[in-house]
């Protein structure tokens, strides 16, 4: 029996000075090939990548290509319902996905913090791959630095696609008409509370999850329902008020929310109302707002409610004409009217 | 609280009772910015009948903490062995030349906490710096102050201090009330304050000066429950202290919070910006807490200060101007470039008009 221990030994790829990146590991030498093959190409293997080249050849019969770019930066790294990784991969696959491009490509760029754990490396790398592998992208390209300790928190990604769009469907913020109706994809707010609430600054613990997510499959389905959606946006940094602005400002309309409509989970909406914070100011990751025809929205809806990431899809709010500068304004839920504006700098806690 | 969907309905019949026993206008004044903010939220304060003008009083501790108490924390929040600590909004508040912001960016340690009890924990962490927390607001958040520098002694934390700010309400009412120009009829008393201090120290206001006072919780029927009170007094011709907020405010108040109070701080003269000094309207550290006094601790006696020459923040902290009347609002002084306090904190005056009410 001795020997069977031995059975299924197979010679690791050794990472050289243990488990932790060092300045070399960023030198372009030995140690950033095993980094490189040991992290990145196990998880993210595809012939184009395999390839090993400085750049990634693709070729496409696609007349429209769609592109963006996202740096990431989040504290903490990992958080209830996702980490960096599974973040940058879908924020990226989320920009494209608006323009109603199909995202394919994407390039991963990577500064570390010299000291940083290579076990945690590894766990960034597998949730980006399967992050892609959900959303249907390949990472084809990437980079790596290493910086010294103290010169960048942990880690910072930075993340670049392509998608491609095969007909010629029109959607952009510019785009929003008198009578269409706007709608949410779910509740709000959820990834500002579970990062805020991982950094343990609340004082008192919730079980929010993160909503980060690639929407890319849930705009497909959109978009068969509904084939005329005129805007599609995702509400990430500043929360849904922004995002509205932006559109209200890009299209030159009013936009007007009912209050009572607003899809919030209920620790959200606590946790919120402890600190003085507003849902619609919270920053969403795995959102997406729509602004469709009247006559097409009861079938975006009905879609929305059967895809796993729509479930809490609701109608919050219409597009009226603006007669000055556009606004977005709410009716509220005692029957008032307010303004919504732009989240101004950072969001603060209040004293009482 | 009825659900969401009941509540315009019943808003609806509570507004629709009030116009029924007004029988001319009235000025009531809302003295806390957290009614303020409420009353813009919410939409409420454009939904009252328009015999009732609401004035915006004082009751913002973010807006009326004076400009050399801002200066002087920008000055500490500056020093290398120094962490600072704050509640939120205090951090974009304007100084005469920087805020904490400014700052932060420039490599000083200026942390935003949740509560003191935090600041002391971080003064307990890093005991070769010291750890000073701006200890500002009303009665409201006088009792945790407190208990933090009660606690910094219990665990001789001496690296702890506290810059303090605390002011009064009732003080202030009597200023507002003094003044020759005054308008105001009648107060909406803020609920959480009184939660802490009861009503008593309002008996002998409403006397003197003829005034109906009621508490007022936040909730939109709360608040409008307060209106309906204050106005029946109106009417009557009658002056009394009305509980609107019986569900928080016992009679006399919090009496373990207030021996707290009574035990760590002592009534000093306060500046409160905008406004000037009110004599008796704040509160500092007593003689046995002295050692935590971070004005004391810290040598940051000669400041001196200068406001914006445009701001019309004092005028409507008094209740005698209204933030759209400002002829900065909106353009020159905004949220993102304030010129005064009642543009930056969430319960300012200003920034409520600006967030809410903007047109």
């Amino acid at each position: 029996m001795e020997e069977n221990k031995f059975d299924n030994f197979t010679c690791p790829i050794p990472i050289i000075n243990d488990e932790k990146v060092t300045i070399g590991h960023g030198s372009g030498g030995t140690l950033s090939h095993n980094l490189i093959n040991s992290v990145f190409y196990k998880h993210f293997e595809n012939p184009i990548l395999a390839g090993g080249n400085d750049f990634a050849e693709f070729s496409s019969n696609a007349t429209r290509i769609v592109t963006s770019t996202d740096g990431h930066v989040v504290d903490p790294i990992f958080f209830p319902g996702g980490d960096i990784g599974r973040l940058a991969v879908a924020g990226t696959v989320n920009d494209i996905s608006m323009s109603g491009a199909i995202p394919q490509y994407l390039t991963a760029s990577f500064i570390i913090e010299e000291g940083f754990a290579i076990n945690e490396l590894m766990q960034i790398a597998h949730s980006m791959q399967d992050c892609a592998q959900e959303a249907g992208v390949q990472i084809v390209a990437g980079d790596t630095k290493v910086v010294e300790k103290g010169k960048a928190d942990k880690i910072f990604i930075s993340t670049a696609g392509i998608g491609f769009i095969e007909n010629n469907r029109m959607i952009n913020g510019s785009l929003a008409e008198e009578g269409d109706i706007v709608i949410i994809s779910g509740t709000m707010g959820d990834h500002g509370i579970a990062v805020l609430a991982a950094r343990n600054q609340l004082g008192f613990k919730t079980t929010v999850q993160s909503d980060v997510g690639p929407m890319n499959n849930l705009i497909q389905t959109a978009l068969s329902a509904s084939p005329h959606i005129h805007v599609m946006r995702d509400p990430t940094r500043g929360g849904v008020a922004t995002t509205l602005n932006e559109i209200a400002r890009q299209s030159r309309v009013d936009i007007i929310l009912e209050e009572q409509s607003l899809p919030v989970h209920k620790q959200v909406q606590a946790a919120c109302d402890i600190l003085g914070f507003d849902p619609l100011y919270v920053a969403n990751e795995g959102k997406v707002i729509f602004i469709t025809p009247q006559r097409e929205a009861a079938d975006l809806l009905q879609a929305l409610h059967e895809h796993q990431y729509g479930k809490s899809a609701a109608i919050i709010g219409k597009i009226e004409t603006s007669n000055g500068s556009p606004m977005v304004r709410m009716r509220t839920s005692i029957g008032g009217t307010r303004i919504v504006d732009m989240l101004s700098g950072a969001m603060l806690p209040r004293i009482c | 609280m009825p659900e969401k969907h009941a509540q315009s309905d019943l808003i609806a019949k509570a507004l629709a009772a009030l116009s029924k026993i007004l029988t001319r206008p009235w000025t009531i004044m809302e003295i806390c910015g957290g009614q303020t903010h409420a009353f813009m939220e919410t939409g409420l304060s454009a939904m009252l009948p328009e015999e009732i003008e609401l004035i915006h009083g004082p009751g913002c501790p973010v807006c009326v903490t004076s400009l050399e108490l801002v200066d002087k924390a920008v000055a500490i929040a500056s020093r290398d062995d120094v962490i600072f600590t704050s509640y939120g909004d205090m951090l974009r508040v304007p100084g005469s030349e920087s805020d904490l912001f400014s700052v932060r960016a420039r490599g000083g340690d200026v942390r935003v906490v949740y509560s003191p009890m935090e600041a002391l924990e971080i003064a307990h962490r890093n005991p070769d710096k010291e750890t000073v927390f701006f200890g500002i607001g009303f009665e409201t958040t006088a009792p945790s102050n407190a208990i933090s520098v009660i606690k910094a002694k219990e665990r001789e934390i001496d690296n702890y201090s506290m810059l303090v700010s605390h002011v009064r309400v009732p003080p202030a009412m009597h200023a507002i009330l003094s003044a020759k120009n005054n308008r105001v009829q009648s107060f909406l008393a803020a609920g959480h304050v009184c939660a802490v201090m009861g009503m008593d120290e309002y008996y002998p206001i409403a006397k003197k000066y003829q005034v109906p006072i009621t508490i007022t919780g936040f909730e939109p029927f709360d608040l409008i429950h307060g209106i309906m009170e204050t106005v029946r007094m109106l009417e009557n011709n009658t002056y009394n202290v009305k509980n609107a907020y019986e569900r928080v405010v016992a009679p006399h108040g919090n009496k373990q919070a207030q021996k707290i109070i009574n035990d760590v701080f002592e009534e000093c003269d306060r500046q409160w910006r905008g406004i000037g000094m009110i004599p008796n309207s704040g509160w500092k550290l007593n003689a046995n807490y002295a050692h935590y006094d971070a004005e004391l601790k810290f040598n940051v006696g000669n400041i001196t200060t200068h406001e914006s020459e445009i701001c019309i923040s004092g005028l409507i902290l008094q209740g005698l101007k209204k933030p759209d009347q400002c002829p900065a609002f909106g353009t020159l002084c905004t949220p993102q470039n304030p010129l005064g306090a009642t543009m930056v904190s969430s319960e300012g005056a200003c920034a409520a008009y600006y967030r809410y009410g903007r047109n």
